[in-house]
């Protein structure tokens, strides 16, 4: 199957549909709420939590003995949040360091998972086949209640979004100041970190534990070289995340032997790398470019400069000197004069060059500027 | 016990070892994380080595896959230095890219290479004593103990030969670099180290549990002790008790040995979280309280000394001007009364002898901030706290 073919089918094949959508949806709602895990430097929360769900998977299914994915997923809520506490409880009340914790929740509680994982397998359940799903995410198990499921959480997450939109905001980017001015900064803290559990745990059943962190991070750290402002951000971080999703099932329906999880992961990492290199503002391109346009701006006024030092010696600025005199100079060369001409700078005349009037008060005006500072 | 039952206990007491040295400069460095993105990008080195060697315990591959350990380290700082996004974000982005690619490689082949996913992520214990070593015909002993044991041995020398420069640049890094050790060959050298016992360790235990065996017992350790050599010898000791109980406790459930090793650090995790002496949650909650009520105290105690007026003393009074709860401004009375700070007459506290000189001695703290002042005060007056 072609990539167009899959679009075509896309209207008439109810299984492509329901996929597309939820892993659509999925991009979304990481993309939202991974803008604040990454403002919020809780970059690898995600991948801490994901991990940290899988004991709660396995109890929820020795408590039930029922694969009913809304209770797993519940199950898998409750581990994670009890991870995410544990972790700012290590950090705050010891020294360990909030890698240490982060790294620790993780592996302990999805050894933790594992051993419960292991033991359900060993029982006589014929139910417990494939929860092993969880671990690397299955985009094909999903259906239509999943799906509406997560559209109905992002949309609970959106009209909390825009309710505490202001204490979101400013408790990002000002914890002390949001303290001084009376918020309740646990309850903001709480939510906002509630919902990155939530989206992550949603997340779960498609992309699976270990891809799960960069579910959320990669929308939102491609999204942050576009632009400055956090509402923007968190709009194209989820147009992101959506496009991520919706191609990278396209692709891995079109190909044999594509699991959904890893491919979404590689779009979602090629939206990062172009972001990466070609945003205007932030980009490593526009940056060299900027950066070499200075360094030759920088070169032209050094050469001025050194012009300047010798014509402010004679009476008359524009009196004519040999080219050759330049020479114990080495910043200059033949284009760089030109340039300096074009700029009105200075006037060469075969051999020789003259400084104008401009390029005198030019000369003159940087280097007050620079004996300013 | 049966031969392999010793084998498998000994196998998971060489990699616990071997994964604690390192994990012990990861954790005091704050790159713990770095161990859990290195376990999961060694994916498409050990996918690539495997198409090689068609060997999962081969030096070759091992060796491959420890390279591409170090190239994610390296990527991560690129992408660290464009200054573009955090650390954080930079091995948060890394490492599920190379472990997507390797995933899809294993994919795409599916139908020629012996080697699935969650081998790689979850590894068996179980089996590892089946891969023997043979010379000429001759049982050496299983395969993974050997390479595992030379890992350990590597890595035991590297730290005994370069234990001192470790030391210094892990806790000092400008003092490292003056004295002539350079940080970065020191860094690379720590990474190459973990990145090589990592990969020498996922056939083992799986790419996630070796996380838990660098990180965990060095974290324990780091909540006993803050002496270098005692939390080495600490967490050494964590993980090959986690891997011998780890091991009883798999036996009796029927369940994955690394899971249970893992359960088992964790529980010591747990224990030594709560329990530890001094950095224990609940001594740093004891802690807490006491240094609350010890400020209520002097709090209360300067009240008194600024006024001599009655009514600003009387009893009552005091719960409202200092906005204490009852209950609070009860046992700090209590307190007070106890160490003979303050007598109360008609419900008029005032300070005694020893409460004013105490008072006098907290204000010069307050106002000079000296530490020895306050060491002096702890001795006189704090010993009866209770």
């Amino acid at each position: 199957m072609s990539i167009t073919d899959y679009f075509t089918l896309l209207w008439h094949d109810y299984t492509l549909r329901t996929i597309t959508m939820g892993t659509a949806v999925l991009g979304a709602i990481c993309g939202m709420l991974g803008s604040f895990a990454v403002l919020r430097k809780q970059s690898l929360l995600g991948d801490a939590i994901s991990h940290a769900a899988l004991p709660g998977i396995a109890i929820a299914f020795l408590i039930t003995g029922a694969k009913d994915t809304h209770i797993l997923m519940l199950g898998a809520l409750v581990a994670g949040l009890i991870g995410t506490f544990w972790i700012r409880g290590i950090t705050s009340k010891t020294h360990l360091k909030s890698d240490t914790a982060l790294g620790l929740i993780l592996s302990l509680f999805f050894g933790f998972g594992m051993l419960l994982l292991t033991y359900i397998q060993k029982q006589p359940n014929a139910n417990q086949a494939g929860l092993d799903k969880y671990l690397f995410g299955q985009a094909a198990t999903l259906v239509e209640s999943d799906v509406f499921l997560m559209i109905g959480v992002t949309g609970v997450c959106l009209v909390i979004l825009l309710l505490f939109w202001k204490e979101f905001k400013i408790m990002l980017f000002d914890m002390d100041y949001t303290k001084t001015l009376g918020f309740n900064v646990r309850f903001i803290d709480t939510l906002i970190t509630f919902f990155i559990v939530l989206a992550i745990v949603l997340g779960l059943q498609t992309v699976g534990v270990v891809l799960m962190s960069a579910m959320l991070l990669a929308p939102a750290a491609a999204a942050r070289q576009w632009t400055n402002s956090l509402g923007v951000m968190v709009i194209v971080a989820a147009i992101i995340g959506a496009l991520a999703g919706v191609f990278g099932t396209a692709i891995s329906a079109s190909q044999d032997n594509l699991s959904t999880g890893p491919v979404i992961v590689l779009v979602a990492a090629v939206f990062v790398l172009f972001s990466f290199i070609f945003s205007p503002g932030r980009g490593i391109l526009f940056r060299e470019i900027r950066f070499r346009k200075n360094r030759n701006d920088l070169q032209l006024k050094k050469t001025l400069q050194f012009m300047f030092g010798i014509a402010k010696t004679h009476e008359n600025i524009s009196h004519p000197h040999a080219i050759r005199i330049l020479n114990n100079f080495h910043g200059f060369s033949k284009s760089s004069l030109q340039k300096m001409e074009e700029k009105n700078w200075i006037q060469l005349k075969r051999n020789e060059w003259s400084l104008t009037k401009e390029g005198y008060e030019e000369a003159k005006n940087l280097y007050n500027q620079q004996s300013n500072e | 016990m049966s031969s392999a039952q010793l084998e498998i206990q000994l196998i998971a007491s060489v990699v616990a070892i071997a994964c604690a040295i390192p994990g012990v400069f990861l954790v005091l460095r704050k790159m713990a994380l770095i161990s859990d993105a290195i376990s999961h990008s060694i994916l498409p080195g050990i996918v690539i080595g495997f198409f090689i060697t068609q060997d999962l315990n081969s030096p070759l591959l091992i060796l491959l896959a420890a390279l591409t350990g170090v190239i994610t380290v390296i990527m991560v700082e690129m992408i660290q230095k464009t200054g573009l996004v955090k650390e954080d974000t930079a091995i948060g982005l890394v490492f599920p890219t190379l472990f997507s690619i390797g995933v899809i490689l294993i994919a795409k082949n599916a139908n020629d290479v012996h080697l699935d996913v969650d081998a790689v992520l979850l590894g068996e214990l179980a089996f590892a004593p089946f891969d023997r070593v043979l010379i000429s015909g001759m049982d050496m002993g299983p395969k993974s103990l050997w390479v595992m044991g030379s890992i350990l041995l590597i890595s035991t020398t590297l730290l005994i030969l370069f234990f001192k420069e470790l030391k210094v640049s892990t806790f000092d890094v400008g003092l490292s670099s003056a004295l002539g050790f350079s940080p970065m060959v020191l860094h690379y050298g720590l990474m190459s180290v973990s990145s090589v016992t990592i990969v020498g360790a996922f056939d083992a235990v799986g790419a996630i549990l070796v996380v838990a065996l660098m990180i965990a017992p060095a974290a324990t350790a780091y909540l006993l002790t803050t002496n270098l050599k005692k939390m080495i010898v600490l967490s050494i000791f964590f993980g090959v008790f986690s891997a011998v109980s780890g091991y009883w406790l798999a036996n009796i459930l029927d369940a994955s040995i690394s899971g249970s090793m893992t359960t088992m650090l964790g529980i010591i995790f747990l224990v030594v979280y709560l329990f530890a002496p001094k950095k224990g949650l609940l001594s740093v909650l004891y802690r807490q309280k006491q240094q609350r009520t010890e400020v209520s105290l002097i709090t209360f105690l300067l009240h008194l000394n600024n006024h001599s007026e009655k009514r600003e003393r009387h009893i009552n009074h005091l719960q409202e001007h200092i906005n204490w709860q009852k209950v609070r401004s009860k046992s700090v009375v209590d307190l007070a009364l106890k160490n003979n700070m303050v007598t109360i007459t008609d419900d008029i506290v005032s300070l005694t002898k020893k409460g004013k000189d105490f008072t006098g001695l907290a204000l010069e703290y307050i106002l000079t901030n000296r530490d020895d002042k306050i060491e002096h005060i702890k001795e006189d007056f704090f010993l009866f706290r209770g």
